[in-house]
């Protein structure tokens, strides 16, 4: 890690505290500071639940037993580009397992894991509600319905440009 | 401090200024913005229309976003409503497609007719889903102006809390959640407990397929708020929560929002209507797990621990949250209330069959042509369903079942299509109504890979608390996946009637004891296609993988080698301008040959 990550960390924790604090006293707090943590830092690593242990004065081991219990809590940090595949019943009937087979194999990741790069991170996800729209994905809050194989790799495609797009810009910063 | 004179002003001026009055003077334009609206692209449609009405200077015209209108297959979805006019709805509206819009139906009112369609609501009855898509669920007026806090202000002036709780019980409202409890009953036995007490609303609407209770949450919130505050006279409790999905930010959001209004208006906080009444609400937001639908579990979520469920009694009535008499009760049970206690009992039992009265909110999806939201009134054929509400099956093809009940439910076969829709009825079929999600399917479905896609979702979301229920589903599933694969074994079945009756014996709550369902159901009614797969190794809907082979035409095949390039596997046999053939060895079965050949020439084949 170098220098500027430990002070945006830094910077981080002192808005965690915020949080707790905001928290503290009402009755139920973990599952709304956690939630919260995740927001701010994208995951809840170690240092994190411990942080949020002592500030709450909750034994550890709840706060990793809360975070490993529900799914929307992740210990592993996710990617900027964060794709979830809906396999509710509706668009599984509708071939939704097609789609996710086949962004898993255009980004070479299997569902739960993040491209090496760090920039698409793939899961399944239970149903969305946007049943209309079968099959639905979401990447990031951005929703994409009535999809194919064809069509999610095009949208596959359009990010990954977006992102090369950037590398490029930052090239030419640089230089 | 609001008072029902105050309403009546509000509301008196909200209908004339939002033109929402029968005889309007101005127009309202609202575009349809739930989470399926905005999906469509709605958000675009609704800067251009805010935009283009500025830049043209229109007056006397409201635009407006509300919530789902309930046909998402046609979102974005823009109705303009104009003073002496039948409504205009626009279905599929993209910014291109609004600009002329508006220079046409605004500028020289004319009506695009291609881009309309008639949306029959003829056949439906909207209680729960009255202001969906009707009002601007941001604006408090709004709801106000719909008799909004009319019946909270009945309640709390006219009647007494028992007065209260015999009016829900003589309306015979069950809770449309899933088991169907009596919502009265629930009522007062929470109100016969002693001191603090609270009242919760489950929003964490997890079956997979159902969602009326997000439409209602981002189309209407404040009749949630309406009712919960009601629930909390009723009972006397001053303190509600909210309990919704994380995976719901639209509906959260307008929550918050409805909250806030209601805390600043004065029906929410100290002293509602003054009356002496305290009621206040805090939402609570689920973080993805399913079993905490189940109103133990629930609870103990809200306390802030792993969402387990524990052994009841005591009922939650008597020992709740944080140990106290507690009341759960599902959006779309809460959405009811108002107009019950406006309207009265006899209005909403008029309505449904003998033992479900009332309204039920469905969400069609899966291979049916209209997917969408219909509320309808207890006891319609589920052939009315399907067939005039839904649309009927695309491209022709023959409906076979309907399943109901999400992963705790079954499925209704073809034979029984004439069954009236109520709680008993759907029991005795071995299924349930569940919270309300219908999906169709046709003979293009193989029901054992149904079967196996419920139980694959029970074993990843069984809380592990209870053994029947951790380690019965997956054994199940193992063997579900075998048969799947054509590894089916003759004793399967038999194995699995064993394993379902353990678990929904020995389950500690209703998630294990409902797992076992879809595979029950799909034993019953289409036993011919388990045999199939296990004994003609052949899967009959042709979905299952392990039974099929991917053969090409030679006589339609064009030799044109796209086929062989795109083939991951490297399994296609032959050169360009030669006939390419499949070696069944090397393919994976991906299809991704199919989706690539020009000439459609391959097909896929059961196994000889």
């Amino acid at each position: 890690m170098d220098g500027n990550t430990c002070t945006c960390q830094s910077e981080k924790f002192k808005q965690l505290e915020k949080i707790i604090e905001t928290h503290k006293n009402r009755p139920g707090a973990l599952i709304p500071v956690m939630h919260e943590a995740q927001d701010l830092f994208g995951h809840l690593p170690f240092h994190v639940q411990a942080a949020i242990a002592e500030g709450l004065n909750v034994p550890l081991a709840d706060v990793y037993g809360v975070a490993t219990f529900y799914s929307k809590f992740t210990l592993q940090a996710k990617g900027t580009y964060q794709i979830n595949v809906c396999l509710g019943t509706a668009c599984y009937v509708k071939g939704a397992q097609a789609v996710l087979d086949k962004i898993a194999d255009t980004l070479h990741i299997k569902v739960g894991e993040t491209t090496s790069d760090g920039v698409f991170s793939l899961d399944a996800t239970r149903c969305i509600g946007a049943c209309g729209l079968a099959p639905v994905m979401t990447i990031n809050d951005k929703v994409f319905g009535e999809l194919d194989a064809d069509k999610v790799e095009k949208i596959l495609h359009e990010y990954l440009e977006l992102v090369w797009g950037d590398d490029k810009n930052a090239d030419t910063e640089e230089a | 401090m609001l008072t029902l004179k105050k309403l009546d002003e509000i509301r008196e001026q909200t209908l004339a200024a939002a033109n929402l009055e029968n005889e309007r003077k101005g127009t309202r334009i609202v575009v349809g913005m739930a989470t399926c609206g905005l999906a469509a692209g709605a958000k675009p449609v609704y800067d251009l229309f805010q935009e283009e009405i500025i830049k043209r200077g229109l007056a006397r015209v409201t635009l407006a976003q509300t919530g789902c209108i309930g046909t998402c297959r046609l979102e974005p979805i823009v109705e303009v409503y104009q003073p002496g006019q039948e409504k205009v709805t626009y279905v599929k509206v993209t910014p291109e497609k609004a600009k002329r819009i508006i220079a046409s139906h605004l500028g020289n009112d004319e009506v695009i007719q291609e881009y309309t369609a008639a949306l029959d609501f003829e056949a439906q009855e909207r209680i729960a889903l009255r202001n969906c898509g009707i009002i601007n669920p941001e604006l408090l007026d709004e709801y106000i102006a719909m008799d909004g806090y009319k019946a909270l202000a009945k309640a709390l002036l006219q009647m007494s809390p028992k007065q209260v709780i015999d009016e829900i019980k003589k309306s015979g409202l069950r809770g449309r959640g899933g088991g169907g409890f009596p919502t009265g009953l629930k009522w007062e036995f929470a109100s016969k407990s002693e001191g603090e007490k609270y009242v919760c609303c489950n929003a964490d609407e997890g079956d997979p397929g159902a969602f009326m209770d997000r439409s209602v949450l981002e189309g209407d919130p404040h009749a949630v708020i309406e009712a919960m505050a009601i629930a909390g006279y009723a009972i006397g409790s001053n303190m509600g929560y909210i309990y919704i999905r994380a995976e719901y930010p639209v509906a959260v959001k307008r929550l918050e929002i409805a909250i806030n209004q209601a805390r600043q208006a004065g029906v929410l906080g100290k002293d509602i209507f003054g009356t002496g009444f305290d009621f206040d609400l805090e939402l609570r937001l689920g973080a993805g797990a399913f079993v905490c639908g189940e109103e133990t579990a629930l609870m103990i979520s809200i306390e802030g621990k792993r969402g387990e469920p524990r052994p009841r009694p005591p009922f939650p009535a008597v020992k709740g949250l944080w140990g106290k008499p507690t009341i759960l009760n599902n959006v779309e049970t809460y959405a009811n209330i108002p107009r019950i206690i406006l309207l009265g009992a006899d209005w909403f039992a008029g309505m449904g069959t003998n033992r479900s009265k009332g309204t039920k909110v469905f969400a069609l999806g899966g291979k049916i042509n209209n997917t969408g939201l219909i509320e309808i009134p207890m006891g319609t054929p589920l052939k009315d369903v399907i067939y005039k509400l839904g649309g009927g099956i695309p491209k022709g093809k023959k409906f076979k079942a309907a399943q109901t009940g999400g992963p705790s439910g079954g499925c209704i076969p073809a034979k029984h299509i004439e069954t009236p829709i109520e709680y008993d009825t759907l029991i005795e079929l071995g299924s349930m109504m569940g919270s309300g999600g219908l999906i169709v399917m046709d003979e293009d479905t193989c029901m054992v890979d149904v079967a196996r896609f419920f139980l694959e979702f029970t074993v990843e979301e069984s809380c592990g608390k209870c053994p029947p229920c951790r380690i019965g589903t997956k054994r199940m599933l193992d063997i579900l996946e075998r048969i799947c694969n054509n590894q089916g074994r003759e004793d399967d079945i038999e194995m699995l009637e064993k394993l379902a009756k353990t678990i929904k014996a020995a389950s500690l709550c209703g998630l294990g004891q409902t797992a076992p369902n879809p595979v029950l159901s799909t034993l019953r009614y289409f036993r011919d296609e388990y045999d199939a797969h296990i004994i003609d190794h052949r899967c009959p809907a042709g979905v299952c993988t392990a039974f099929l082979q991917y053969v090409i035409d030679e006589a339609k095949c064009r030799k044109c080698g796209l086929c062989a390039r795109s083939c991951p596997a490297r399994a296609i046999i032959g050169r360009p301008k030669q006939t390419h053939r499949i070696d069944t060895e090397l393919c994976v079965k991906c299809g991704l040959c199919m989706t690539k050949c020009p000439a459609k020439a391959i097909e896929k084949k059961q196994n000889q």
